[in-house]
């Protein structure tokens, strides 16, 4: 070891700039896209959107043929062309809670609040960034599942609809835009909870188990709630059909997009306020 | 320059940080010493605005630190605990932070050479050694060129190679100006590269003063005295404040009283001395001196067991 050691100096930064929000999507954008469970939360999603709708409509179109009428009519085209957004919320869901709980599980939070200590524009970025993703990436997933299953059921020309005809395009970019504010509501669920598995089932107690459980109560009370549940008033976003206890698609995605307010206005307020 | 006014930190029914008041100076290393446990990573925090003071206030560069719009120019800082995701590389985790400062790509590969982790720049920051890890929170501490350096414990799991280099950072950073604040548990580390000390225990400030000082205060009043007539000198220096330890056979440590003192006793009573030695204490020692009732015992803070770990 060197008795007098060279003095380390460290190189000057010829320019200084401020913390300014555009510079905070980048960098949360960034993170998003350099952890790995990005992409495979992604590609799940993806492939579920997509797999679904073409498994059920070979299925169908082989099983057709043994169906009654009765039965038959319970099938819609949108029903087989969306059956994939019910299973891709559960992974855009996981990811949406793991883009913030991972920071604390990590400790990159820390970091993170350091570079920008005014937090709250953190919480906006990631909610922007990681929302814009999940549609951008959903829309050509609910086209590609509409046409792909479409095709595939009119070689036996059953359960046949139009992108033009009333309803269906709304429901396709209406189950992208569902998506997506799962994705804002897991993530300010996530913001809350700040670990990952108390994040999750959360969201799944949320949106898998407290629905059906409603069953259990009088129909008459069951109608009244089920309505009004996150996830209930979100499915009405891409729901071609509107049953006498449910509220229409503009009504639901509001109700639901509520829910995703109140849910972010919550997180904002404990990120404010809490020691990290 | 960091200022601190009556810093107090409660977690629950805990007091972690106790009226803390202090002043780190820009061009000097400050060490900010303390037991494990003493609260030096919770003020850091405060520091930091990631926790919240329960009362008083502290300030970095005039100012709050969420208040300054480029915070990163202001303060860098390493944390004691991993501030790195686990599944990101250490290019992909100086880059997200830089970029929230508009900083560039060349500033993060300069930085990612200086602290010489070049050969693993695109490995993902779990699998990094506890040496690696610091190196790249060193990475993040410069990576905003700041005004004000804060170390939490830097050279835990550097090799002497890494020790080493840390000190002379250091050293160099007070000597460019900047404040340098620096804690750790070791005594010895911070005689190395502190010029002034904080000292705390129990989050309640024991000491702000010069290395030097430190040194001096904490081992003026022990003087090692050897004389064939031990018992009359005993005699010719009792008093309520004096206290004797036998350390062999002629020989004994007197506390409380300065070679002068004892000299001059000694003489007014004829005894004969055959050595009067003022013990310089070990920085170690002063430090357990003063440290010694603040330590507090089975206890562990969540930080700690996470250096353990």
């Amino acid at each position: 070891m060197n008795a007098i050691a060279p003095v380390i100096h460290i190189p000057r930064l010829d320019s200084t700039g401020r913390v300014a929000f555009h510079r905070i999507l980048l960098s949360e954008w960034t993170k998003l896209r350099s952890v790995r469970s990005t992409a495979w939360s992604l590609l799940a999603g993806l492939l579920l959107t997509v797999a679904f709708p073409i498994i059920f409509a070979f299925v169908l179109s082989a099983h057709w043929g043994h169906m009654s009428p009765q039965e038959r009519a319970t099938h819609t085209p949108l029903e087989v062309a969306l059956a994939g957004v019910n299973v891709a919320q559960l992974a855009i869901a996981v990811l949406g809670v793991l883009v913030i709980s991972a920071e604390y599980s990590t400790g990159s939070i820390r970091a993170t609040l350091t570079a920008v200590p005014k937090r709250l524009p953190v919480l906006w970025a990631k909610l922007i960034d990681y929302s814009l993703l999940s549609f951008v990436l959903m829309v050509p997933a609910v086209l590609v599942s509409f046409f792909a299953s479409q095709a595939i059921l009119a070689r036996h020309d059953i359960l046949q609809t139009s992108f033009t005809a009333p309803g269906v395009a709304r429901s396709m970019i209406g189950g992208a835009l569902y998506v997506m504010l799962v994705g804002i509501f897991a993530l300010a669920i996530g913001a809350m909870i700040r670990n990952t598995a108390g994040g999750i089932a959360t969201f799944a107690g949320i949106f898998f188990v407290i629905p059906p459980l409603m069953n259990i109560l009088p129909l008459s009370w069951n109608n009244a709630i089920s309505e009004w549940l996150p996830s209930d008033a979100g499915r009405q976003l891409f729901s071609l059909d509107h049953a006498a206890h449910t509220l229409t698609p503009l009504g639901g995605g509001l109700v639901f997009a509520a829910y995703c307010a109140a849910a972010v206005a919550i997180a904002a307020f404990l990120l404010e306020r809490r020691d990290v | 320059m960091i200022e601190a006014r009556e810093l107090t930190k409660d977690y629950g029914d805990k007091r972690a940080v106790d009226g803390l008041s202090f002043t780190v100076e820009p061009g000097v290393v400050t060490g900010f010493l303390g037991p494990n446990g003493s609260g030096k990573s919770t003020t850091m925090r405060l520091v930091l605005g990631l926790d919240a003071p329960t009362h008083g206030d502290v300030t970095v560069n005039g100012k709050h630190y969420r208040d300054h719009v480029a915070p990163l120019h202001e303060v860098g800082a390493l944390l004691e605990a991993r501030s790195v995701h686990t599944g990101r590389s250490a290019y992909n985790h100086l880059l997200a932070l830089a970029q929230t400062h508009g900083i560039s790509k060349r500033r993060v590969h300069d930085l990612i050479d200086l602290v010489g982790l070049h050969e693993v720049t695109r490995k993902r920051a779990g699998q990094f050694s506890l040496g690696m890890g610091q190196r790249l929170g060193i990475a993040v501490a410069l990576l905003g060129d700041p005004r004000t350096v804060m170390l939490d414990e830097p050279v835990n799991g550097l090799d002497p190679e890494g020790i080493h280099w840390i000190r002379n950072l250091l050293k160099g950073l007070a000597a460019e100006g900047r404040t340098v604040f620096v804690s750790s548990h070791l005594m010895s580390e911070m005689a190395l590269t502190a010029d002034h000390l904080i000292v705390i225990g129990r989050g309640k400030l024991i000491a702000d003063t010069s290395v030097d000082d430190f040194v001096a205060r904490a081992s003026q009043k022990v003087v090692l005295v050897r004389s064939p007539e031990l018992e009359r000198l005993r005699e010719a220096l009792g008093g309520q404040e004096v206290t004797f330890v036998a350390v062999e056979r002629g020989a004994l440590e007197v506390h409380g009283l300065t070679a002068e003192e004892i000299g001059d006793a000694a003489a007014a009573a004829g005894v004969a001395l055959h050595e009067l030695t003022p013990q310089q204490a070990s920085l170690e020692e002063a430090f357990m001196n003063l440290t010694r009732d603040e330590v507090e015992f089975g206890h562990h803070d969540e930080e700690q067991e996470e250096v353990a770990a």
